[in-house]
């Protein structure tokens, strides 16, 4: 794919990036009632207080300026105080961005390793009991409500057997100092295993519960494409010559039979983002998902307009990038 | 599989493939049945959803050593938890059913407007979904929810603003393709107006993949709907959710798993029943499609 082809999509998304800010702005703006008085809620504030705080969320000026200064804002990363925290809102969700970010991976990370092996299997052994069995499981992945399957995890492994904390990301006394910000980097860098292994435990049962729904997708993607790529004519030559077949599969059919289950997984990160609110509530993980959460029933709105704005962004550029991954995979599609 | 040979059409042939899928049949079943006992609630709910107890707080089910008249056993507050999910049933099916209709019905009129008409519509419509696309959708919902507030309506009202996307493009694409079509054509050619040929034209020969998708999607916002409730975002207490039931039972885990577990079998066994039927309805309709 030429590189000019990239730079012209990378450009289209510019409108789509404006539309979406223009929503996000939106929906604070036109929220019924005065955002000023629900924010102070029932605490006691002087009218010079309540105009400060006004004044400090533009909303003292005409909505077109106001636009115009929240893009300029968002642009330099500048999103006002959050309230609560009495802090800017870019930093305290700085702060919470490596705990979603390594749970996203870690998540991502296993729902590959579950679902390509199962998709490959269920793909070469067609109609047989373990196809059937992959189906009915990704059935059951799809249906899966994640908050209360996270609960059962719980329940199970924590409540009664014991093998995982219940939530949190690493205990008080593993604590190592941050570099990447991910744990379960940060622990091996510091070349702590205690601490990696307690990162380890914490973060298995929040990404299983996360992974589970995008396993069930991706093993789809994996049996179709599998089983298309099968029919193909160089499969078949390369069986024909006498190819074992793991290696026909393993080396000449898996490379091509990926393509689709890559690109769906970039697309599925975008959704893990809002997984991870509900996950990372349940398990109390201290992330941007939880955060969210929070700030809404406190009534956080610049970091909740902040978050909803990050969080699109990143879903635009993932899209994105899962757009030119599929084109630069597969030689057969120009954009 | 058997087909008659005699003349049919590609409708009948949809009806009998569904009828000989086993599994379509009963998930569509058991889908009725608990849609039944939400409708008929006030007749089968063996307690009033809402009467509190602190005398019955925590209650374990009948096979635990509870009594028959709270089968399920109680809630935090002593509440009946099968009449709980009986009524819980409506809010998930009626949000479920609402949504998508609505959905449907703008998706629909924006989609044949947009493949049809062409031109500054097309651009619209394809540039305001594109923005929409742009939000993963449980994070718009919560936002929109943030700002306006939890309740029915809101709910309803946060998840159509972005699930109507979904058969507006479907209809989009669909259009397109039959706008070339010598149906089309002929009716133009007759002096059909334009609102005759979309309505009357083309959107029959396009409503089964519309069909068959909104299904889907039904599981789909009965999942997100839980999730907003379960986060406290939904309907308000102590109207009974099943996503908020659950919420509730967290704080009980370890006395008394029943509170958040018979909630969430609801939504399990609800949703995968859905998800069951409509992927016999693809098979049945769209043959093409069943790999």
């Amino acid at each position: 794919m030429r590189f000019g082809k990239v730079v012209e999509r990378f450009i289209g998304l510019i409108p789509v990036l404006l539309g979406v800010s223009v929503i996000v702005f939106l929906m604070i703006t036109l929220t019924p009632g005065d955002p000023v008085q629900i924010m102070l809620g029932d605490a006691r504030s002087s009218p010079e207080q309540e105009a400060a705080l006004r004044r400090d969320m533009g909303l003292d000026r005409p909505i077109h300026e106001r636009f115009i200064l929240f893009i300029a804002n968002a642009l330099r990363g500048e999103f006002g105080l959050s309230f609560f925290h009495r802090r800017p809102v870019i930093e305290v969700i700085g702060e919470r961005l490596p705990a979603t970010i390594e749970l996203t991976l870690v998540a991502l990370i296993l729902a590959l390793a579950i679902a390509i092996p199962l998709g490959v299997i269920a793909a070469v052994k067609r109609n047989s009991w373990l196809d059937r069995l992959s189906t009915v499981g990704s059935l059951f992945g799809v249906s899966l409500p994640g908050f209360w399957f996270g609960i059962l995890l719980i329940l199970l492994f924590s409540v009664k057997l014991g093998w995982f904390p219940v939530s949190g990301r690493i205990g008080f006394s593993a604590e190592v100092r941050a570099v990447t910000g991910l744990l379960l980097i940060d622990t091996l860098l510091a070349g702590r295993l205690d601490s990696f292994w307690q990162a380890l435990r914490h973060i298995s049962l929040p990404a299983l519960t996360l992974a589970l729904p995008m396993a069930a997708v991706l093993t789809r993607v994996t049996r179709s494409s599998m089983i298309e790529v099968l029919r193909t004519d160089y499969v078949l030559f390369a069986e024909a010559k006498g190819l074992r077949k793991a290696r026909v599969i393993g080396l000449h059919a898996l490379k091509n039979a990926l393509i689709p289950t890559v690109t769906v997984a970039a697309l599925e990160t975008g959704s893990l983002l809002g997984g991870n609110m509900i996950v990372e509530t349940v398990f109390g993980w201290p992330g941007l998902g939880r955060l969210v959460v929070e700030a809404i029933f406190s009534r956080n709105y610049p970091l909740v307009q902040a978050a909803v704005l990050l969080y699109a962004v990143t879903y635009v550029l993932l899209n994105f990038f899962a757009d030119i991954l599929y084109t630069w995979l597969n030689p057969k599609v120009r954009l | 599989m058997r087909i008659n040979t005699g003349v049919q059409s590609p409708l009948g042939l949809g009806w009998m493939r569904l009828q000989q899928n086993r599994m379509a049949i009963s998930a569509a079943i058991v889908a009725l049945v608990i849609i039944a006992a939400a409708l008929a609630a006030p007749l089968i709910a063996p307690q009033d959803p809402n009467e509190a107890d602190l005398f019955r707080r925590l209650q374990p089910p009948v096979w635990l050593g509870g009594e028959w008249a709270f089968p399920l056993g109680c809630d935090g507050l002593g509440r009946d938890i099968l009449s709980r999910l009986i009524y819980g049933a409506r809010i998930s099916i009626f949000v479920g059913a609402l949504v998508v209709l609505i959905a449907s019905v703008v998706g629909i009129l924006a989609g044949l407007a947009a493949g049809y008409l062409g031109g500054w519509v097309d651009r619209v419509i394809t540039g305001l979904v594109d923005i929409l696309l742009g939000f993963p959708y449980l994070i718009f919902a919560i936002g929109l929810m943030a700002m306006m507030g939890a309740g029915f309506q809101n709910i309803v009202l946060a998840l159509v603003y972005k699930e109507w996307v979904v058969p507006c493009r479907i209809v989009r694409g669909e259009t397109l393709a039959a706008r070339e079509q010598d149906y089309v054509e002929a009716a133009r050619a007759l002096g059909a107006s334009r609102s005759h040929v979309m309505l009357r034209e083309i959107l029959p020969n396009i409503l089964s993949p519309v069909i068959v998708v909104a299904t889907v999607r039904m599981a789909h916002v009965i999942i997100l709907e839980a999730s907003l409730s379960f986060l406290g975002l939904g309907v308000q207490p102590p109207t009974a959710s099943w996503g908020s039931m659950v919420s509730e039972g967290r704080e009980f885990l370890l006395d008394a798993w029943w509170v958040s577990t018979f909630p969430g079998i609801a939504i399990l066994v609800l949703v995968m029943a859905i998800n069951v039927f409509s992927q016999g309805l693809r098979d049945a309709f769209d043959p093409r499609m069943q790999e």
